[in-house]
């Protein structure tokens, strides 16, 4: 789960992490009243979404003046902001950051994240903040520098040193880097969070370090113990049948292609999507229904794929082990009727009562087409909807 | 032979008075030699009791001293599953295996980490399979875990996969064009976890009763390539190899938490080529991983 950037530096205050004085403002008075509250010459006024690379996109603006402040608030309050990591059609701004300037000497980054091949947690800190990490990681990968954590003892003292000298954090103000890396890494830690990154840290003129940015991204099986995470959860950020889907426990992702598919587990789900752009057309959509593929769970997976307008066609494709085939095909000829199914419809079962489930189908009077191997069913709905 | 388990495995199970792990302790008793082998339940609040005939006691220590059991199943609900890793690796297990699905990522790091620690220092070292995996089947010998038993016969033919359904849907193509199979083992779909891709295929390479192999990852992390630079050295059987989630879009987990694309290396593209490049025969068409297979053979 994604979280705000308002509500990152939220949390890393709230560890101990200096950042700048800043109030969150949906909307333009507010911006405007904030900037007076704030005080001084300059603010930064923030478009406040989930993705990545805001400045690029006209997302941030530095205001001079209280009319600036509110021209950039007017500009920037309601924009589609598109950015890499938006999609061409951008993302709506519907709240505003607003901060005191910085003076900024030097821009650094600093991230935590869990390493899956060392089972450790990564510490990554590089000379180069406020660019894209994956950039300097591609162009110049010595200029990051990373320790890894063993979570029984947590960040040292020293390893958080070899982050700061490594970065070259003047040597007055290494105390404060190390004291921000090892707050960040409890902030990690006690959060349950994926990802923390903050990008840039800044030096100051006066030599304090500040983090500028808050990036967060946390773990959806430790949210049950955060209530205080989950309450920043943005609905607003998400797409509408994602949520949906998670309503009924669905695992559901959109995508750009015209084939629905319904599938049991995560795995055959991606080799279903996989057999289908191999067989000449592209997935609307990964659907994994889990193991208890009940007839409930898999009429609203039904609704859920039709409620996209590219769908033209569906393909469900069920191993049926534990879940028997039988149950299966009583669920799908349920959901085709209940949602007066007119999409070609192919599928595919395998497995326990295999037989049976094919007869249901075949008995119930819809225009259900199966097929025997996921090529077969992927083959079959690609010429239905040409 | 085979490998981790076999006919004289004697398995614990612990979260067996729950409804996951009543449903499937009594389909895996039902399997080949499964009446002999669940030896064990363990419930602090249930010891003393027995269900299906099978006796109840207060901790996996106690029932590994009192049964001589080796390897535990575990069932336990997310958040008492790290802790019941844990209990099975203080008790000297050989294995344990953790069907749980939904364990954070935080609890697995602590007893991954802990696991090392105590072996670091001299203790006994317990494999972990899992956690968020089927399990693993020695066919008509024992099967521990959640995987349909039926679809599978015995032979020659090794299966490894972090997914569930995706190592069915392997096993059920292997069995229809008449190859059984060695071992089928499910790794599993979390981030943290216990033995990756390259400790199942050592084992299938040391194993006198394994022809081949079919190796099934998918996008995410960096486990894949790990195997398959060990295998490029080492291996001197065939290996089919398929990779799930060519077309998942990177920073999306795709269901398993650990599938996941976080940067250039752990595409499915990435992974299938160095595969090939690792002299597997990969393809990228599922439904003939294994008429590929046999065309190795």
């Amino acid at each position: 789960m994604k979280i705000h950037e308002y509500q990152g530096k939220e949390l890393l205050k709230k560890f101990g992490v200096v950042v700048p004085r800043g109030v969150f403002c949906p909307t333009v008075d507010d911006a405007v009243k904030a900037a007076e509250s704030l005080g001084g010459k300059v603010w930064v006024v923030k478009a406040q979404i989930h993705a990545g690379g805001r400045g690029k996109g006209g997302g941030v603006k530095v205001a001079k003046s209280l009319d600036e402040v509110r021209q950039y608030a007017s500009q920037i309050l309601g924009m589609q902001l598109v950015t890499h990591q938006t999609g061409p059609e951008g993302q709506k701004v519907r709240r505003l950051l607003v901060e005191e300037g910085a003076d900024i000497r030097k821009e650094y980054y600093v991230a935590a994240l869990t390493d899956r091949a060392t089972q450790k947690v990564a510490m990554m800190a590089s000379s180069e903040g406020g660019m894209d990490i994956e950039e300097v990681a591609h162009s110049t990968p010595e200029k990051i520098i990373k320790v890894f954590v063993d979570p029984l003892t947590g960040l040292t003292d020293a390893q958080a040193l070899e982050l700061a000298q490594g970065i070259g954090v003047p040597e007055a103000s290494q105390a404060q880097a190390v004291d921000t890396f090892k707050k960040l890494y409890t902030c990690y830690m006690e959060t349950d969070a994926s990802l923390a990154e903050i990008n840039p840290l800044i030096l100051e003129g006066n030599g304090n370090i500040k983090a500028l940015d808050a990036k967060f991204n946390f773990d959806s099986n430790a949210l049950y113990r955060h209530p205080e995470i989950v309450a920043y959860r943005d609905l607003d950020e998400e797409d509408p049948d994602e949520i949906e889907a998670s309503k009924f426990d669905l695992a559901y992702i959109s995508l750009d292609g015209n084939i629905g598919c319904l599938v049991n587990g995560a795995g055959l789900a991606m080799a279903t999507m996989d057999t289908i752009k191999l067989f000449g057309a592209e997935p609307a959509n990964f659907l994994d229904v889990g193991g208890g593929a009940t007839t409930e769970k898999v009429t609203e997976a039904f609704k859920i794929m039709l409620h996209n307008p590219k769908v033209k066609g569906i393909l469900v494709n069920i191993f049926g082990g534990i879940m028997r085939c039988d149950t299966i095909a009583t669920g799908v000829v349920s959901a085709a009727r209940e949602v007066h199914l007119s999409v070609p419809l192919v599928v595919r079962m395998k497995g326990t009562n295999e037989e049976l489930g094919k007869k249901i189908l075949a008995e119930s009077g819809l225009p259900i087409i199966t097929a025997d191997s996921m090529a077969e069913a992927a083959t079959k709905i690609v010429a239905a909807v040409k | 032979m085979s490998i981790l388990i076999n006919k004289d495995t004697k398995v614990i199970t612990q979260g067996i008075t729950g409804k996951t792990g009543q449903f499937h302790t009594e389909k895996c008793q039902e399997y080949a030699n499964g009446r002999n082998c669940f030896v064990a339940g363990v419930n602090p609040k249930k010891a003393g009791e027995k269900i299906f005939d099978i006796p109840i006691y207060g901790s996996v220590k106690e029932a590994a001293a009192e049964t001589g059991a080796t390897v535990s199943v575990i069932y336990v609900p997310p958040a008492g599953a790290a802790a019941a890793i844990w209990e099975a690796v203080e008790a000297d297990l050989d294995l344990a295996i953790c069907i749980t699905e939904g364990i954070p990522v935080r609890d697995m790091l602590m007893v991954r980490n802990k696991m090392k620690q105590k072996v670091a220092a001299g203790g006994k070292e317990t494999l972990l399979l899992g956690p968020n995996c089927p399990g693993l089947i020695t066919p008509d010998e024992i099967k521990i875990g959640i995987m349909p038993g039926h679809i599978h016969r015995k032979g020659r033919i090794g299966v490894v996969s972090r997914s569930g359904t995706l190592t069915y849907e392997a096993v059920g193509q292997l069995t229809e064009v008449g190859l059984g199979q060695s071992s089928a083992v499910g790794i599993g779909g979390d981030p943290i976890n216990g033995l990756k891709h390259i400790d199942v295929m050592k084992m299938f390479n040391d194993d006198p009763d394994t022809d081949a192999v079919i190796m099934i990852g998918e996008i995410g992390g960096p486990d894949e390539a790990e195997a398959a630079q060990w295998c490029k050295a080492n291996m001197k059987k065939p290996v089919v190899g398929f990779i799930a989630g060519v077309t998942a879009p990177a920073g999306k987990r795709m269901g398993h938490a650990g599938a996941l694309i976080s940067g250039g290396a752990d595409t499915a593209d990435a992974k299938l080529a160095i595969m090939e490049e690792c002299g597997f025969t990969v393809t990228r068409n599922p439904s003939e991983m294994a008429r590929l297979l046999k065309s190795l053979l």
